[in-house]
């Protein structure tokens, strides 16, 4: 490597100023068009959402859609409320963190601080693996393993019941485990650069003063790399809004009230399970709650990056 | 200086490799038509041998005006066909459709999906050469001159997991499962068990049809919409007590299909008829097939070859025969 710099240094030498002058300004604009390709992509991405997204709400009613709590779309009466799919979502991916952010941290503690090095050498690999399936696994395994489990303990709850329409083992909780673990490689892997990157000085500090190993983690370490840990939690929650194949699986895609036994849809779900064979208004509706997701996602990093940047300023 | 000229004779080279590859392409395909056209030749031959076995000299002659003959042929056949009529015959219309002009580059057809009354409407009024209706011509319309020609069979199956006791539902039975009256399967002389009811989502060919079928279009009470009868036949083998409906032609033995009303889901029974859960899928003509223009009976020549039987069945339908 360094050999190689040292090369390209003098060779820009030999070729002259001039070489060096139109290398600078066409590396230049090269960065340019790079970056312009994302901002690109964003606006180009808006635009058509809003575009596709816009006249169903005129059409069929603003109120109808966002508040309605029937979803009809094939009926010769077409209702497209869509109220239960957004409680699904918000609930869903609330549950999902809730479960899949302790965990996520704590293992990104054990990872950077406690682990001896060999069993780190283990978890660490592993993790990343995880990482790498693809969310139609998670889906596979979901409806093989997880569904058959939850229809017993489905059974044992609602033992008897003649009101309970018995689902088979897709519903929310379901949704919510898959979604849970698949979150945990993002939290896990940002959590622990964030802990890594605490200057060991705090950690030397805090023993000396002494506190116990644990007492630093939690009263030294865990708060210096909140920050870090708090992009974690962002990045994990826009995956658990924005997952579809995984839960389309395994959350039984009937549009109910998000009970822990109900089958129920997300705004992701809605899109594609339909999309196959959706037609005119049907069609553009779901287009519509693609513009949903697509705000409630804007909405989500928004919010999330004022509070962090407000939390670095307070610092 | 140097350079320019390496760069020019770069760019020669390239064009010039370019004109060949291009001029490499063109005789290709100039082969391969030569190549159908012998092949075409030969057939024509065979049966021109045949016939003129005697006229041993001017057979090489013959042969050459025949199989022009039958290259006019096979070009003469250009134009549009039309067809409107049923939503749910969008997949199979569309898929002949497009096999159709692949063999025929020439011919156009255009199908639109109004629903099965106005498809039949428009080829009475004359502005459309097939009307496509996926139930059986009412009277009014076979007085009207409409002819129902049948020319697949879309079938339905309903699947439970193999462990379920109740083997035969009867159309009520069905019916009372799917509002969810019905939702143990020991009020229908099973187990005690729940029963899960597994449908596909709305918009889908196969949803529609069954509670077309059944009249119950919109009182379902599902407990899973799955967006594929893949997904339908994973869940309802993986799930006791599940029930779910597929097309005919994905039944294995990770499930097991009902009888209904006493009749097993076999392609034979719904030929003949017996099984309530199928309908015909009628390309109905103006008049009997022999009277249409040349292009729609070729249409109905193909559908009815075994090139045609093969794309019905690759879109999951039953052929007639």
């Amino acid at each position: 490597m360094d050999n190689n710099m040292v090369m390209s240094k003098s060779f820009s030498i030999i070729e002259g100023k001039k070489t060096k002058a139109v290398t600078e300004l066409v590396m230049k604009y090269i960065f340019l068009i790079c970056a312009f390709f994302a901002v690109l992509a964003v606006f180009s991405i808006t635009l058509y959402m809003v575009l596709n997204g816009t006249p169903a709400l005129f059409k069929v009613g603003i109120k109808e859609i966002l508040f309605g709590t029937e979803w009809a779309p094939a009926a010769a009466e077409p209702k497209y409320g869509i109220l239960y799919v957004i409680f699904t979502s918000i609930v869903g991916t609330a549950c999902a963190v809730l479960i899949g952010v302790p965990i996520g941290v704590l293992t990104a503690v054990f990872i950077a601080e406690v682990a001896p090095k060999k069993l780190s050498a283990i978890v660490k690999p592993a993790v990343e693996l995880l990482a790498g399936i693809p969310s139609v696994i998670y889906g596979l395994l979901g409806i093989m393993l997880l569904n058959p489990l939850m229809y017993k303990l489905e059974l044992l709850v609602f033992k008897g019941s003649k009101t309970h329409q018995f689902t088979g083992g897709s519903n929310l909780l379901s949704a919510i485990i898959v979604l849970a673990i698949m979150i945990l490689p993002t939290v896990i892997n940002i959590s622990e650069s964030a802990i890594k990157a605490v200057p060991k000085d705090m950690r030397s500090a805090s023993l000396a003063l002494g506190a116990s190993k644990i007492q630093t983690i939690f009263k030294v370490v865990l708060p210096v790399a909140k920050s870090g840990i708090m992009s974690a939690v962002v990045l994990g929650v826009g995956r658990a809004i924005g997952e579809a194949m995984a839960i389309t699986l395994v959350s039984g895609s009937s549009v109910n009230l998000p009970l822990p036994f109900n089958s129920v849809r997300f705004l992701t779900t809605a899109i594609v399970a339909e999309m196959g064979y959706a037609a005119d208004e049907h069609r553009q509706v779901l287009f519509t709650i693609g513009l949903v997701l697509f705000v409630f996602i804007m909405l989500v990093n928004t919010v999330f990056s004022r509070l962090l940047t407000g939390r670095k300023t307070e610092e | 200086m140097k350079n320019a000229a390496f760069r020019k004779g770069i760019a020669m080279t390239m064009a010039s490799a370019m004109v060949l590859g291009l001029s490499a392409c063109g005789s290709s395909n100039a082969d391969s038509t030569a190549s159908q056209d012998t092949s075409a030749n030969t057939s024509v031959q065979d049966t021109t041998a045949q016939n003129n076995a005697s006229e041993t000299t001017d057979s090489a002659a013959d042969t050459t005006d025949n199989a022009a003959d039958a290259q006019t042929e096979q070009k003469d056949l250009s134009g549009t066909i039309t067809m409107a009529g049923s939503t749910s015959m969008e997949k199979l219309a569309n898929a002949v459709a497009e096999s159709f002009m692949e063999k025929y580059p020439n011919v156009t057809v255009t199908a639109e999906f109004t629903g099965s009354s106005a498809g039949i409407e428009s080829l009475l009024a004359g502005s459309v050469n097939i009307g496509n209706s996926s139930r059986a011509l009412k009277d009014s319309e076979k007085e009207s001159g409409a002819v129902e020609n049948i020319v697949a069979i879309d079938g339905i199956a309903v699947v439970t997991d193999t462990a379920n006791a109740v083997t035969d539902l009867t159309k009520e039975q069905l019916i009372s499962i799917y509002t969810g009256q019905t939702t143990n399967w020991s009020e229908l002389g099973g187990e005690d068990t729940a029963i899960v009811v597994v449908g596909r989502e709305a918009g889908s060919g196969t949803r529609g049809a069954f509670e077309e079928l059944l009249e119950i279009q919109d009182q379902c009470a599902y407990a899973n919409e799955l967006d594929s009868t893949g997904a339908v036949m994973a869940k309802v083998a993986s799930t006791p007590g599940a029930i779910g409906y597929v097309s005919l032609d994905v039944l294995d033995d990770t499930v097991q299909a009902f009888s209904l009303e006493g009749v097993t889901a076999t392609a034979e029974n719904i030929k003949a008829g017996d099984y309530f859960l199928s309908r015909p899928f009628v390309m109905a003509t103006k008049g009997e097939i022999s009277e249409q223009d040349e292009l729609v009976q070729e249409l109905f020549n193909y559908l009815s070859s075994e090139e045609g039987k093969a794309v019905i069945s690759a879109v999951g339908l039953i052929n007639v025969d």
